[in-house]
């Protein structure tokens, strides 16, 4: 071997050290600015339109169900929340969904695998964040947006593209950290 | 005021792993004895600043100080005084307490053991292993002060989360870390070797031990988090392929890499840059580790605290440590040249033969555990790498090292010939055909749990093939063998014993590749049958412990109309963490385990999972014995008594 490729091989490490580190670098600064999660759960709806789908009204509610041509009908971001009365985190994440919607952002709720009763008897109890309120008994659009249990939430932006989906409860710090900076751009 | 002292204690430690730095490296630099002398009390009285630091810590911890944050964050009055002292490195501050104060262990290890070292040898090492001390106690004191202060004090503390209240997690950390910062040693060794420009017969000679040791307790530490996993997680398997995981096995493989080149350095002084190159690396594979568990960039079970400025400056700091050593590498591996030359048949050739496909099985864990991160964060693709990928990547290439680390032990040094290796092996290839057949037979016609254990017999009976030579078994009769066998160097039996052991866990992972599981509801009195074993779910009831309740099944394994085992399997439900956890039971005869798992109940049935896991235990043993290798390796009379004598430069050795 020659002397310059031998010393070229001996500098392989450095430069592997180095490009290696600055990959470190971008994903820590992309995990600091929220670019990147490690914990999110990927969904392919991210950046498409919800799928199509029309939906019954939660029966004695009051509340006008919504299909997805009212989603786009709003003009403006829209927070889509599947939940159901027998989901225990839904109750967790129940006073931040109130909040939203004090603050005048829609919040539309699917009640998902519930009976109507028991969804009205839940919304009595805790109060109704929902602006509009579709039932999905089946559960069958659920799967069309590929809904991985409740709670689940996603936003839709006005141009009516889904910009964020979260699996799990919206907790104090998911809502400051992670929706209210999306909210403010879509 | 405990608290403050350990705060103090640890700054203290700080000033001294400064001065281990720069007064030891100054000295072997001016040739200035005193100063090469100061290198070993700083060592020391760094060692016991960090000890009554951790002492202070673990006070606090049994005494269930509130007031200080890092106890209210992760331990409790009512939690068992075992778990109150194991708490101290439950957690992430305390961990990395631990991690310096092992680190400052070992430089007081070399400070008392290395007498016999070159006072300028021994000088730098101990300055480097202060130059990494100082990264990593300030990055201790500036980001993770383990003595922080709350006001006002809360009533009681938060809790430890209730999967790690066990002793063999408990015991888990402080073995990795061992292992982890054994390899800091070896990196200060070759550090040390590259501003001199030389290594030689020697600088192997002490470098051995100092890898054997790291890498039998990671070895260790390896095994019992995938035991741990086994009895504790309750899922029935014992590796996931989880990224922290392989962090581990990333230092493990370099580590495994590097005892065998090593072993070339010291008897043939050949593969030393190679060698020195292997020793930067595996220091790098840990503090790679470490920079993955503790910034959060990972997705994993394990994973501490998400923290990006700390994961940042974990990244400066393993970036300052293995750029630095790269380029001295770079700058001094020039001046290494080897004196001992060997054809690529020989135990050399073997061992390079070892060292390249571990470095390929290395390579694909390194790409297939960073891979989905660099993807996701960088080019926002979501990909997922599981088991499935490991497996596939990886056995095409355990194949040939379980093929030729039978062969290697047998060859001699310098130049050999296959053919008579290959003749004192063929009844161990007998052995291994009729493994493959039997195994074929019995398991129904399963082919790759039947390869696993070919390989185990082959590689088990090469070990038992290695000592018969080396004894003369064969040659001069079983009591004259006998007599030589008390002679051979224990290095001998270590390399033979971690060879055996290396079989008798594929064995292990080959059983594990007939397991069996049922899954069913039950209500008390029903049953369900697997693998020739009837079990019957006898009733479930509430039990209280010292910081949880629990339901508890009691489950009667019936075979032949007779009861042969009670297990009760319990979920228990910790109201300080609020969080559940399974205890699984376990019935082993060392050949299979019973498994049992209770999941939710409804309805007045309750969810039993049941396993039938053969040869389960071997994984574990195996590595037991493994490890158990590596420490009669260490203890060899060549570690033990001779001091190595420096050869001077240019001099051939005999």
């Amino acid at each position: 071997m020659s002397g310059l490729s031998r010393r070229l091989l001996l500098l392989a490490p450095v430069g592997a050290a180095a490009a290696g580190g600055i990959g470190f670098y971008a994903a820590l600064d992309r995990q600091r600015s929220g670019e990147y999660n490690p914990r999110n759960v990927p969904s392919a709806m991210i950046g498409r339109p919800p799928p199509d789908f029309t939906l019954p009204e939660v029966a004695d509610s009051g509340i006008a169900p919504f299909g997805a041509a009212d989603l786009r009908a709003v003009g403006g971001p829209v927070i889509v929340n599947f939940w159901a009365s027998w989901c225990v985190p839904c109750i967790i994440e129940h006073p931040q969904l109130m909040r939203l919607a004090r603050e005048g952002i829609p919040v539309f709720g699917i009640a998902y695998k519930d009976k109507p009763e028991d969804s009205l008897r839940f919304l009595r109890q805790h109060g109704n964040p929902f602006r509009r309120l579709s039932r999905d008994e089946p559960g069958r659009v659920a799967i069309d947006w590929g809904v991985y249990g409740v709670p689940e939430t996603y936003l839709v932006d006005r141009q009516g593209i889904i910009r964020w989906r979260f699996a799990g409860p919206i907790t104090p710090e998911i809502l400051a950290q992670d929706l209210r900076p999306l909210l403010a751009r879509a | 005021m405990i608290a403050e002292l350990g705060h103090y204690a640890l700054a203290l430690a700080l000033l001294l792993a400064f001065a281990q730095t720069a007064l030891p490296l100054l000295g072997a630099q001016s040739r200035d004895a005193r100063l090469m002398g100061a290198g070993a009390p700083l060592a020391l009285g760094q060692f016991l600043a960090l000890a009554a630091s951790f002492a202070c810590l673990m006070h606090l911890y049994v005494i269930n100080d509130t007031s200080v944050l890092n106890v209210v964050q992760n331990s409790h009055s009512a939690k068992p005084l075992l778990y109150k002292i194991t708490g101290t490195w439950g957690n992430h501050e305390g961990s990395l307490l631990l991690w310096v104060l092992i680190l400052a262990l070992c430089g007081a290890a070399v400070s008392l053991f290395g007498r016999n070292l070159p006072s300028a040898l021994r000088a730098r090492v101990l300055g480097v292993l202060g130059l990494i001390s100082v990264g990593f106690l300030l990055f201790t004191l500036k980001t993770s002060n383990p003595f922080e202060r709350v006001w006002p004090p809360p009533p009681d503390g938060q809790g430890l989360n209730p999967i790690l209240q066990d002793i063999g997690l408990a015991m888990h950390p402080p073995l990795l870390y061992v292992g982890y910062v054994g390899y800091a040693v070896t990196f200060a060794f070759a550090i040390a070797a590259l501003i001199e420009g030389r290594v030689d017969a020697a600088w192997g000679r002490w470098v051995r031990p100092w890898s054997l040791a790291a890498w039998a307790f990671l070895t260790a530490g390896i095994a019992l988090g995938s035991w741990w996993a086994y009895y504790e997680l309750g899922w029935g398997g014992y590796w996931f392929w989880d990224p922290v995981e392989n962090a581990s096995l990333l230092p493990w493989l370099i580590g495994t890499a590097l005892l065998h080149s090593a072993i070339v350095v010291e008897k043939r002084e050949a593969l030393k840059t190679w060698t020195i190159l292997l020793a930067i690396i595996a220091f790098g594979m840990s503090l790679l580790g470490t920079f993955l568990v503790r910034s959060g960039v990972l997705n994993s079970v394990h994973s501490f605290a998400n923290d990006p400025e700390r994961g940042l400056f974990i990244l400066a700091l393993l970036m300052f440590y293995l750029l630095g050593a790269f380029i001295l590498f770079a700058w001094r591996a020039q001046a290494m040249v080897p004196t001992g030359i060997f054809a690529p048949v020989s135990r050399e050739g073997a061992i390079v033969l070892n060292n390249l496909l571990v470095c390929s099985i290395t390579a694909v864990v390194f790409v297939g555990t960073l891979w989905p991160m660099f993807a996701d964060a960088l080019m926002g693709l979501k990909v997922s790498v599981g088991p499935p990928f490991f497996n596939a990547a990886s056995f095409p290439l355990v194949v040939p090292l379980l093929l030729a680390m039978a062969i290697g032990p047998l060859m001699p040094w310098k130049r050999a010939a296959l053919w008579p290796v290959v003749q004192r092996l063929w009844w161990v290839a007998v052995l291994a055909l009729a493994g493959f057949v039997l195994a074929l037979l019995a398991s129904g016609e399963r082919v790759l749990p039947a390869i696993g254990f070919a390989f185990a017999a082959w590689v088990i009976g090469a070990a038992l093939a290695d000592l018969a030579e080396r004894t003369g078994l064969f040659r001069v009769g079983l009591a004259r063998a006998w007599a030589r066998a008390g002679g051979l160097p224990r290095a001998a039996w270590g390399a033979a014993i971690a060879h055996a052991g290396v079989g008798v866990l594929a064995a292990g992972l080959a059983g594990m590749g007939l397991a069996h599981e049922k899954l069913a509801a039950l209500a008390p009195g029903q049953s369900m049958s697997l693998a020739g074993h009837e079990w019957r779910l006898e009733e479930v009831r509430d039990v209280v412990g010292p910081n949880y309740t629990a339901r508890r099944a009691t489950i009667s394994v019936i075979r032949d109309g007779q009861v042969v085992h009670v297990m009760q399997p319990s979920r228990r439900w910790f109201p300080v963490a609020r969080q559940n956890t399974t205890e699984v039971s376990i019935r082993t005869n060392m050949m299979r385990d019973l498994y049992a798992v209770i999941g939710e109940e409804q309805d007045g049935k309750a969810i039993i999972r049941i396993h039938y896991n053969p040869l389960a235990p071997w994984i574990w043993l195996g590595a037991a014995i493994m490890a158990l290798g590596g420490g009669l390796s260490l203890a060899d009379r060549r570690v033990r008594v001779s001091a190595p004598n420096r050869v001077p430069k240019g001099a051939v050795p005999a």
